[in-house]
């Protein structure tokens, strides 16, 4: 007993330390940080003010974090809505043995930069990239493609797939298809076994999915940089700014905790659909 | 006629294996039918067939006088209880045996009272509440059955539903499950490898073998009288012999096998002199402890000891028999020890062999 508690306690430390040295102590750093004064050439001054952190939540600020919410809200009912159809074919249409190779296709963008990724739409979407020409090829007008809203979201939902299809591929490859089978035998027709046999069996991909989205979708600053040309602002662009441009690391760090803060809310407020679908 | 079943030359095949081959069946209304045979036989297809989960490469299926070829398996009234049963793990008992009426959207106040009924039939009153993981094999067993019983179906599809259930409880479930269908009196389609399950609960019994049906009849009829090799092998006629016919006379036909083992049998008019034919002889068939009909002496050559009763391994001349004695009678026989047998001419069994070359 003693003996497996060591071994556990053993097995843990690697890991705790790396928590402990990298996330909790930096963690604590941005506290302080938060917590006190810039000067006048960017450094900081430490103190013990909320100034901060009421200036985190003035209109201007919440209106930015309000925007970000949405953009992350669409990314994932987005990255949901194409990867469900993508993981069900991997999961259960595609012959097995090409099974992992699809798998690996899926996750292949990673071996590139996410930002070299962004730099590549910009030369597809940009007045005269590889789209507009085609467009004007076939001789249409060209579209206005980049520098907008919609170039932000297409880049967050071209970032974000991968991890919508990696978990719903493994809650719907567990799936047991006699349970389809169960369902049509009990009457139900296609739409209705999935609706309530497909939906409630895969929850728990789908809520993971959904995390996984969701959550680096609401600090995201790369897409909205390049992709939106910084003409929106969202939230991961403005703490970005305030440590890179404003020279404002006080404010920049309260705005992480704040945000933060939201992403740790919104998880207990989910928290009972988040437990059921983990006791599945 | 409602609960009326008929297959008509239905055939399925996957490839180049013919999974059900021309197999046509009738069932009437409330008869509990057992589709008996080895694995990959085509009972499991011929099942899914019934149910809509295969089509049918050809032939027709009718049920309730309905010919359900253009139905897809939602629309079908008949109902199938799963081999692993399939119940579904996010909803409690009661949501998986309501799952059927709330599709055919029976209203809320009548689906709780129809569900509470299902469940006390299959014995599992007050257990709605329950989650899937919790319930024991048996249990889950008696909620697939009760979804499936809830609405009623013309004809109730079984797939091995006891394979996975210990022998004793097994047991006590066909004899249950019997009952319920003679209380009820609706359509039973059975599917089972397990020829005891089939002769204790099945009224008829189709056995199958390389998909299709070889014989068709009642639990007795099939266990006093197998048509072919097959049926005979597969309901226990341990004693199977390919022999030559050297002479029919007075309703006897005398055979010799290729050993020079050479017997009487009673002539059921299928015999032709100097033709070949398999013959079988079931075990308890053949006595140790008379002398009449057919005798021989031989030597025990091995013994295995079945609890109510021992199979003698007799060898006569260069056959080694199967002969099956009860323990109460089986009084100090060991290995070595010469032994008299004898059997009636009516116990040798003629068999036809379809598939073999006989």
């Amino acid at each position: 007993m003693r003996e497996d508690r060591r071994q556990g306690v053993s097995l843990l430390l690697p890991g705790l330390a790396l928590l402990v040295l990298l996330f909790y102590l930096p963690q604590l750093l941005m506290l302080v940080v938060s917590l006190g004064r810039r000067t006048a050439y960017g450094g900081v001054e430490r103190s013990l003010s909320i100034a901060n952190y009421l200036r985190a939540v003035e209109p201007l600020y919440l209106a930015i974090l309000g925007r970000s919410l949405v953009l992350a809200a669409v990314t994932t009912v987005l990255c949901l809505l194409v990867a469900y159809p993508v993981a069900w074919w991997i999961a259960r249409r595609a012959p097995a043995r090409w099974r992992n190779a699809l798998l690996a296709l899926v996750i292949l963008p990673f071996w590139t930069s996410f930002l070299v990724r962004m730099y590549a739409w910009i030369v597809l979407l940009r007045s005269e990239g590889v789209v507009n020409l085609a467009l004007g090829a076939a001789g249409l007008p060209p579209a206005d493609l980049l520098y907008n809203d919609f170039a932000v979201l297409l880049g967050q939902l071209y970032g974000e797939l991968p991890f919508m299809i990696i978990p719903l591929y493994v809650s719907l490859e567990k799936l047991d298809p006699s349970l389809l089978e169960a369902a049509a035998d009990l009457g139900a027709d296609a739409r209705r076994t999935f609706t309530r046999v497909v939906v409630p069996q895969t929850m728990p991909g789908i809520v993971a999915g959904c995390v996984l989205v969701f959550i680096p979708s609401l600090g995201a600053y790369l897409a909205p940089d390049l992709l939106g040309g910084g003409k929106t602002a969202y939230i991961g662009n403005l703490i970005q700014s305030q440590f890179a441009v404003a020279r404002d690391m006080p404010f920049g760090a309260a705005l992480s905790f704040v945000l933060s803060l939201v992403v740790v809310l919104l998880l207990l407020a989910f928290r009972r659909p988040l437990r059921s679908a983990q006791a599945l | 006629m409602k609960g009326e079943l008929r297959i008509r030359n239905v055939s399925r095949s996957y490839g180049d294996v013919d999974a059900v081959r021309d197999v046509s069946l009738d069932v009437p209304a409330g008869e509990f039918v057992t589709l008996l045979g080895p694995s990959g036989c085509g009972k499991t297809t011929l099942l899914r067939l019934v149910a809509g989960f295969e089509r049918a490469d050809s032939g027709s299926i009718s049920i309730s006088g309905r010919d359900v070829a253009g139905l897809p398996a939602h629309k079908r009234p008949v109902n199938t209880v799963f081999q692993h049963y399939a119940l579904f793990p996010h909803r409690t008992v009661f949501g998986n045996v309501a799952f059927g009426l709330e599709m055919d959207a029976t209203p809320k106040a009548e689906v709780r009272g129809k569900v509470e009924r299902a469940l006390e039939l299959v014995r599992l009153a007050g257990l709605g509440g329950r989650r899937i993981h919790e319930l024991s094999g048996g249990q889950k067993q008696r909620v697939a059955l009760a979804r499936a019983l809830v609405l009623e179906p013309d004809v109730l599809l079984l797939d091995e539903p006891m394979a996975a259930l210990d022998p004793k409880l097994r047991k006590e479930m066909q004899v249950e499950l019997k009952n319920l269908q003679e209380r009820l009196r609706i359509t039973f389609l059975f599917v089972t490898h397990d020829q005891d399950e089939a002769l204790v609960m099945a009224d008829r019994i189709a056995v199958m073998n390389h998909g299709r049906v070889e014989q068709v009849g009642g639990p007795e009829e099939l266990y006093e009288r197998p048509r072919t090799r097959f049926v005979a092998d597969f309901l226990g006629v341990a004693n199977l012999f390919r022999a030559t016919v050297t002479a029919v006379r007075d309703g006897v036909a005398h055979v010799r096998t290729e050993s020079g083992f050479a017997f009487d049998a009673a002539s059921d008019g299928g015999y032709r002199e100097g033709s070949p034919a398999w013959v079988g002889l079931r075990p308890e068939r053949i006595s140790l402890t008379e002398r009449s009909g057919n005798v021989f002496e031989g030597t025990i050559d091995d013994e295995v000891f079945l609890g109510d009763w021992t199979d003698w391994r007799v060898r006569v001349g260069s056959e080694v028999l199967s002969v099956g004695e009860g323990n109460v009678l089986a009084r100090g026989r060991k290995r070595g020890d010469a032994v008299t047998l004898s059997f009636p001419p009516d116990a040798v069994l003629r068999l036809d062999d379809p598939g073999g070359e006989a």
